[in-house]
């Protein structure tokens, strides 16, 4: 929230300024005012400490910081616009630069789409105050919490981080989920299996009722499943079946090629039974490593574990690297601000004459015309004020960016705002620079300030 | 929130529904439901970080590096409140008041000090009056990173770096154009007669702002408070550069935990809990006033 929702503020002029005529403001009555309204004197005495304060600490600083950008870090030495040269040409700074020019970009577009869709969709509902209320709250939040609570999504542990444990479960429903990374088979003359293709065969075709044991060796601790359990040797049984387990005896003893006792099974994996070349049925093993093919033709087969075996399991994306950590700060600032589009958007939309709604619709125009040809025609001065707000709050934006980044990722992340910070007080202490930074934030900036006079003169004239 | 859609909910299915047949109907059934799952889905996505940071904040750093926080479905009896009380027994109390001893003076000054501005904006006749509102109306996106330098030199000049009367000064100057903004457009709003009644009686303009303006302006007033103070409570960066270790407020606090995230997790989740508890009670008991506020400061 240290971002402000006053940016464009006079964009639109308010509704009571405009229709109330008669008791309109000062502006269009000083006359009947004049004389009964009181001396220059006591006005001054309102707008003194107002005054003080703007000089003091934003005016002030502004011609400060202009003076001061033109000198180096010690504050003696004049280096004229050198610190403006350092901000275009230095490698980071250009990477800082390039990130904002993507969050300028990207931010305000889904800001503001996924504003409208949601205050579109909520007059669908019958929950709406609810789901607005849900969307909103982030606004209430400190940045500082909400970094701290995407720190926790983003945790690139599966098993920790809600966002990758939702992408490996919608990755693992559609694709075989476990992966046993640089594990064989158990290889040598007693053993029945081979290894081939990176994958592992048995090496003479087998049929039902004779029970097929796919030694396996290698597995690493950590891609061991936690719901492995001990693995059972094949009995009988109908069809062709067998177990596929880990031939390792934890503490030592047990003899190769065998089912132990303490030995577990390694679930998950995809057994093929192969015959001439062609997969003839598919299986997977169970907890306890076992597998049985199902209505498969009596004869002999080949079984085989294919390769995607030993492939390491999929474990999402890690977010908080050098990649993707722009794009997830990005997700961030969208959680926090959808809400405050949406809710400006659904005024916006609230107060769209149905009249017009209703004459398109009887005219034939589907509910999509209705939305393209004029909703959004209607509410285009609303969704400007969101987007140049969002605008504005990218190119500022600091908090979430120093929270979520870790600090070995920040240079990857950085952003004008942040850097600034860095520069002059988390550790960089070259206030000259820092100075010249601020000043290239102000002039990002500047085009939003004039529009904003631009706009409230027009509208108060 | 209830000023937005309300009214507009129903119509669109209404009046649509009945000249398209059944098979329309049925269209419309389906494509409802499919809404409602989607924004149930929706709903979600927004609620569960912040629900996953409260479990997170129940449990502790081993339980939290061993497994995710939906576990806690299955285990509920592995929350405890050790966080919070180890928090509280470790200083965090002291920052959570210094928040408050910043926030609290920061909004009483803003809205005295704008609200004396914008009435004399609104109601007063002198010369420069509309130039001098414009510089207000350009001073609204100022970045505060403009003067966190030249302000940190001052306050060093002064001696007073560090100390909360500093960052509340800080807070207050960056807090006025909006609030002078917001309360102006309020204020010109008010009847003239009201205060011309007053002026013909020979009331001194004082108590006109302290007895007709200000009671008058309240709902603008309300707004303006809650968004001062959230803004101040929320706020991290003024206090990283002018707070230090003794007047620090609970953001700044917990930054300087987050260095060592994972094992911090335990401090950084109940504080960062703690620390949005009012924003999020304040927001539920006045979100009223919050949405006005922020459509007067926005569109209107």
């Amino acid at each position: 929230m240290t971002e402000r929702l006053d940016g464009p503020a006079p964009a639109v002029p308010r509704e009571e300024e405009t229709s109330r005529g008669g008791a309109a403001g000062p502006a269009d009555t000083p006359r009947t005012t004049r004389r009964l309204g009181p001396s220059p004197a006591v006005a001054i005495a309102f707008l003194l400490p107002a005054a003080v304060l703007l000089g003091v600490w934003v005016v002030y600083p502004i011609v400060y910081s202009l003076f001061r950008s033109l000198f180096d870090a010690s504050g003696k030495g004049f280096v004229g616009l050198g610190n403006y040269t350092t901000i275009f040409t230095d490698a980071g700074m250009l990477t800082t630069i390039r990130n904002n020019l993507i969050w300028v970009v990207v931010a305000p577009i889904v800001v503001t789409t996924l504003g409208l869709i949601f205050a579109v969709l909520t007059e669908r509902i019958r929950w709406a105050t609810a789901f607005k209320l849900i969307v909103f709250m982030p606004m209430a939040v400190s940045l500082m919490a909400a970094g701290v609570i995407f720190r926790l999504v983003y945790d690139e542990a599966p098993d920790r981080g809600v966002a990758n444990a939702i992408l490996t479960t919608v990755h693992d429903t559609f694709s075989s989920s476990q992966g046993y990374p640089e594990a064989r088979p158990r290889e040598g003359a007693q053993s029945a299996v081979a290894a081939q293709n990176g994958g592992v065969v048995t090496k003479q075709a087998v049929q039902a009722g004779q029970p097929v044991l796919v030694p396996i060796v290698g597995v690493k601790p950590a891609a061991m499943p936690k719901n492995a359990r001990p693995a059972k040797a094949p009995t009988g049984g109908g069809g062709l079946a067998g177990t596929v387990w880990f031939d390792f005896t934890p503490g030592g003893g047990g003899a190769p090629n065998q089912v132990d006792a303490g030995e577990k099974g390694l679930p998950g994996m995809t057994v093929e039974a192969v015959k001439d070349g062609q997969v003839a049925g598919t299986a997977t093993t169970a907890e306890d490593g076992s597998f049985r093919f199902e209505g498969l033709p009596a004869g002999s087969y080949v079984v085989r574990l294919p390769q995607s075996n030993f492939k390491a399991a999929y474990n999402g994306l890690t977010w908080l690297g050098p990649t993707l950590i722009t794009p997830a700060i990005i997700g961030a600032f969208v959680w926090v601000w959808a809400g405050f589009a949406m809710v400006l958007i659904a005024a916006g939309l609230a107060a769209i004459p149905r009249d017009a709604l209703e004459a398109a619709r009887i005219d034939g125009a589907t509910e999509w015309q209705v939305f393209r040809r004029i909703t959004v025609p209607l509410l285009s001065p609303v969704l400007l004020v969101v987007f140049v707000t969002m605008i504005i709050n990218t190119l500022k934006v600091f908090d979430l960016v120093f929270i979520i980044a870790p600090s070995s990722v920040q240079p990857e992340a950085n952003v004008v705002a942040l850097e600034m910070w860095r520069v002059a007080f988390g550790g960089g202490n070259n206030q000259g620079l820092g100075s010249a930074l601020a000043i290239f934030l102000l002039i990002l900036v500047l085009p939003f300030m004039i529009m904003n006079i631009r706009r409230f003169r027009r509208e108060n004239a | 929130m209830t000023t937005a859609t309300a009214t507009a909910a129903p119509a669109g299915l209404q009046t649509g529904a009945p000249r398209r047949g059944l098979a329309g109907r049925i269209v419309d059934r389906v494509g409802s439901g499919v809404i409602q799952v989607l924004m149930v889905l929706l709903g979600l996505f927004w609620l569960v970080p912040t629900i996953g940071l409260f479990v997170v904040s129940l449990r502790t750093v081993d339980v939290n590096n061993a497994e995710g926080w939906w576990t806690v479905f299955t285990k509920p009896a592995e929350l405890t409140i050790k966080n919070y009380s180890d928090l509280l027994a470790s200083g965090f109390t002291s920052s959570f008041w210094n928040t408050v001893a910043i926030t609290v003076p920061t909004t009483v000054l803003v809205i005295g000090i704008a609200a004396m501005a914008a009435y004399a904006f609104a109601w007063m006749e002198f010369k420069g009056r509309d130039t001098l509102f414009l510089v207000v109306v350009g001073l609204l996106i100022v970045p505060i990173q403009i003067a966190l330098i030249p302000i940190a030199k001052m306050y060093g000049d002064m001696g007073i770096f560090g100390s909360i009367p500093g960052v509340v000064l800080f807070h207050t100057a960056f807090g006025l154009p909006f609030a002078i903004f917001l309360l102006r457009n309020f204020f010109v709003g008010i009847p003239a007669s009201l205060l011309e009644a007053a002026r013909m009686d020979g009331a001194p303009e004082w108590k006109i702002f302290v007895s007709v303006v200000f009671p008058l302006g309240k709902p603008a007033i309300a707004s303006l408070g809650i968004f001062q103070f959230l803004w101040v409570w929320n706020d991290m960066l003024i206090a990283l550069v002018f707070a230090n270790t003794e007047s620090q407020p609970m953001t700044k606090a917990l930054q300087s935990q987050m260095r060592q995230f994972g094992s911090n997790v335990d401090i950084l989740s109940s504080g960062a809990f703690l620390s949005l508890i009012v924003p999020l009670i304040l927001f539920f008991a006045f979100q009223r006033y919050f949405v006005q506020g922020m459509m007067a400061g926005s569109v209107k």
